[in-house]
């Protein structure tokens, strides 16, 4: 209950968000075409203040329940929301450059991607069903109409259409889902479920049935195999700037999501959805990197790679332990910043009549500009998993909480898959590096996209030396 | 009272009728978009049956929220539609293929 304005401070940041929002939605009515630019200055301090009021109160090992339980404030939710707010600044910065010389620079582009953003950290704070179906619907909506940004485009207005379609469907099974573990526990807070799932007094088979339904929807939400199939079309039909934005923050809310369900609402079933996670980890690991490399397109390469991300994210799930979370948190925050990074590439080549999306428009490269070659390198690299990349340090992590839950087949699997992910990763890189170059396209990124994307690249080295302190955060944010 | 068996045998019909439109339909993206209505409603019913029979208001809740969703998506829904169709002059679902692999 509320019972002063000060209860409601813990979600200042969401509060502060949605206010400028609205702002942002009605200043974008009245600045004309020329002064856009200060829409983006506008969403991009946004994000930078919202990431210090989550600062201001960040405490590791606090838990505030707001509202009833409704929305709660945690360690682990506070560090997946910065790192939101760090992935959309990123975001933000390369898309400009897309948008702009795409003719689709809008103000709704920002006020759609911030109403995801502000559905994200509802989603990472959700402690009631309602919550997190609010927090997913905002942000898958506003993903939806992203994706259909560009309104001249046939190939767009499909995937959105396919998007919507399934989008809808998984909200659907997992709604079904919640109404039956509603109907079983008589609640919807999900503290509340675990206490009287613990219990053990419930019907067993009705409520496998509701955890069914709800991994469905989270495994469709994911991009999971058997769920996956919106995930090439979508992440190869969009805008890249979209598909960028669709790649990198939600994975870290998926996970948000996730642990919110299952580890914390499920709690007591973890043996029933840990094995569903298994079967769906293996799929996902096995189908992703098969599919890639048949893949000459360089977006739907990276559509595929994601699904194989997305099956050692839950590899780390699975585990159910503490560890397991952390490992899969500090898993989809690497991820997020090196599929910032591959997409932010392919930005930053393209320029307004031609788009820099097929694997041999890379080609040679290194002769064209050994710089955007060499950070192209990294990311791949650490893409693929090579020490000393940040990569590496995340699939060690991962694999080793798998392990220490015994599951040691799918372990193997992992690895082996890994491997052979490797060789579509080398091949972009040997295009690179050894073909002869077949276009002349000048490259036209602007001051700020190239200082990003050299960060970003680079990132992927310097982090190795900060892989110790990150995972201390991430296992002390479980604890 | 009509025991609570009978609201969600109905309700589950109703989701496996809303399933079946989405997955076999090859005609019309008007009758998917009918299908997901139906998903979300035959769940709005499971939430209200489950709520009287509990005694407990929050599922009734749930339900509005549920409803006022589902509008939102209904027009998001209806305007990629007519996106789809102002880009390639049909509406038929066998011919949403343009990407493969």
């Amino acid at each position: 209950m509320i019972d002063t304005w000060t209860d409601l401070l813990p979600m200042l940041p969401e509060l502060f968000l949605l206010g400028m929002v609205n702002l942002i939605l009605i200043a974008g009515l009245f600045i004309d075409e020329r002064r856009r630019g200060l829409v983006h200055f506008i969403a991009t301090l946004t994000l930078a203040f919202a990431a210090i009021l989550t600062l201001r109160d960040f405490d590791i090992d606090g838990r505030v329940a707001v509202a009833g339980g409704m929305f709660i404030r945690d360690g682990a939710g506070d560090v997946l929301k910065l790192f939101v707010y760090l992935t959309m600044g990123i975001v933000f910065v390369y898309a400009k450059f897309y948008l702009r010389t795409h003719k689709l620079f809008v103000a709704e582009f920002y006020t759609l991607a911030l109403f995801s953003v502000l559905g994200m950290c509802v989603l990472i704070s959700g402690g009631n069903l309602l919550t997190i179906y609010l927090g997913l619907e905002l942000m898958a909506l506003s993903s939806y109409a992203l994706v259909a940004l560009d309104r001249d485009s046939p190939v767009a207005a499909e995937s959105a259409m396919k998007y919507f379609v399934l989008g809808a469907l998984a909200s659907g099974l997992l709604l079904y889902g919640m109404s039956i573990l509603y109907g079983v526990t008589g609640s919807l807070d999900l503290s509340e479920i675990a206490t009287r799932l613990s219990s053990g007094e419930y019907p067993k088979v009705v409520l496998a049935f509701a955890v069914v339904f709800i991994v469905v929807g989270i495994g469709f939400k994911f991009g999971a195999v058997p769920f996956h199939m919106w995930v090439p079309d979508v992440y190869q039909g969009a805008p890249t700037a979209i598909t960028l934005l669709l790649a990198s923050a939600p994975k870290l809310a998926a996970v948000g999501m996730t642990f919110r369900l299952l580890s914390e609402g499920l709690e007591p079933l973890a043996r029933d959805w840990s094995q569903m996670l298994g079967f769906l980890a293996l799929m996902s690991l096995v189908v992703g990197n098969f599919a890639a490399i048949a893949q000459t397109n360089l977006k739907r390469m990276l559509a595929y790679s994601t699904i194989s991300h997305v099956g050692f994210v839950l590899l780390g799930i699975l585990a159910g332990s503490d560890d397991g979370m952390a490992a899969a948190m500090f898993y989809a925050i690497t991820y997020a910043l090196m599929t910032t990074g591959a997409f932010g590439m392919i930005i930053a080549l393209s320029n307004a009549g031609f788009e820099c999306e097929r694997i041999e428009d890379f080609k040679g490269l290194n002769q064209r500009n050994p710089w955007f070659a060499f950070l192209m390198l990294l990311i791949l690299a650490s893409l693929a998993g090579f020490p000393p990349l940040v990569g590496f340090f995340s699939k060690l992590y991962v694999l080793q909480a798998a392990i220490n839950a015994g599951w040691l087949w799918l372990t193997v699997v992992a690895v082996v898959m890994a491997v052979i992910g490797a060789y579509y990763y080398l091949r972009v890189i040997k295009v690179m590096y050894f073909d002869e170059p077949e276009h002349e396209h000048a490259l036209q990124a602007p001051g700020d996209v190239r200082v990003v994307l050299a960060a970003n690249g680079l990132l992927q080295l310097l982090l190795t030396f900060f892989v110790g302190s990150l995972t201390a955060l991430c296992v002390a944010a479980w604890q | 009272m009509i025991p609570l068996s009978w609201w969600l045998t109905l309700a589950a019909l109703l989701f496996c009728i809303s399933v079946a439109g989405i997955f076999i339909n090859r005609k019309n993206i008007i009758i998917l978009l009918m299908a997901i209505e139906l998903m979300l409603l035959s769940v709005n019913m499971n939430f209200v049956a489950f709520s009287r029979y509990l005694d407990d208001m929050a599922g009734q809740v749930f339900v509005f929220f549920i409803l006022t969703v589902a509008a939102a998506e209904a027009a998001i829904g209806l305007a990629i539609l007519v996106l789809v169709f102002r880009n390639r002059r049909t509406i038929n679902v066998a011919e949403l293929d343009t990407m493969r692999g």
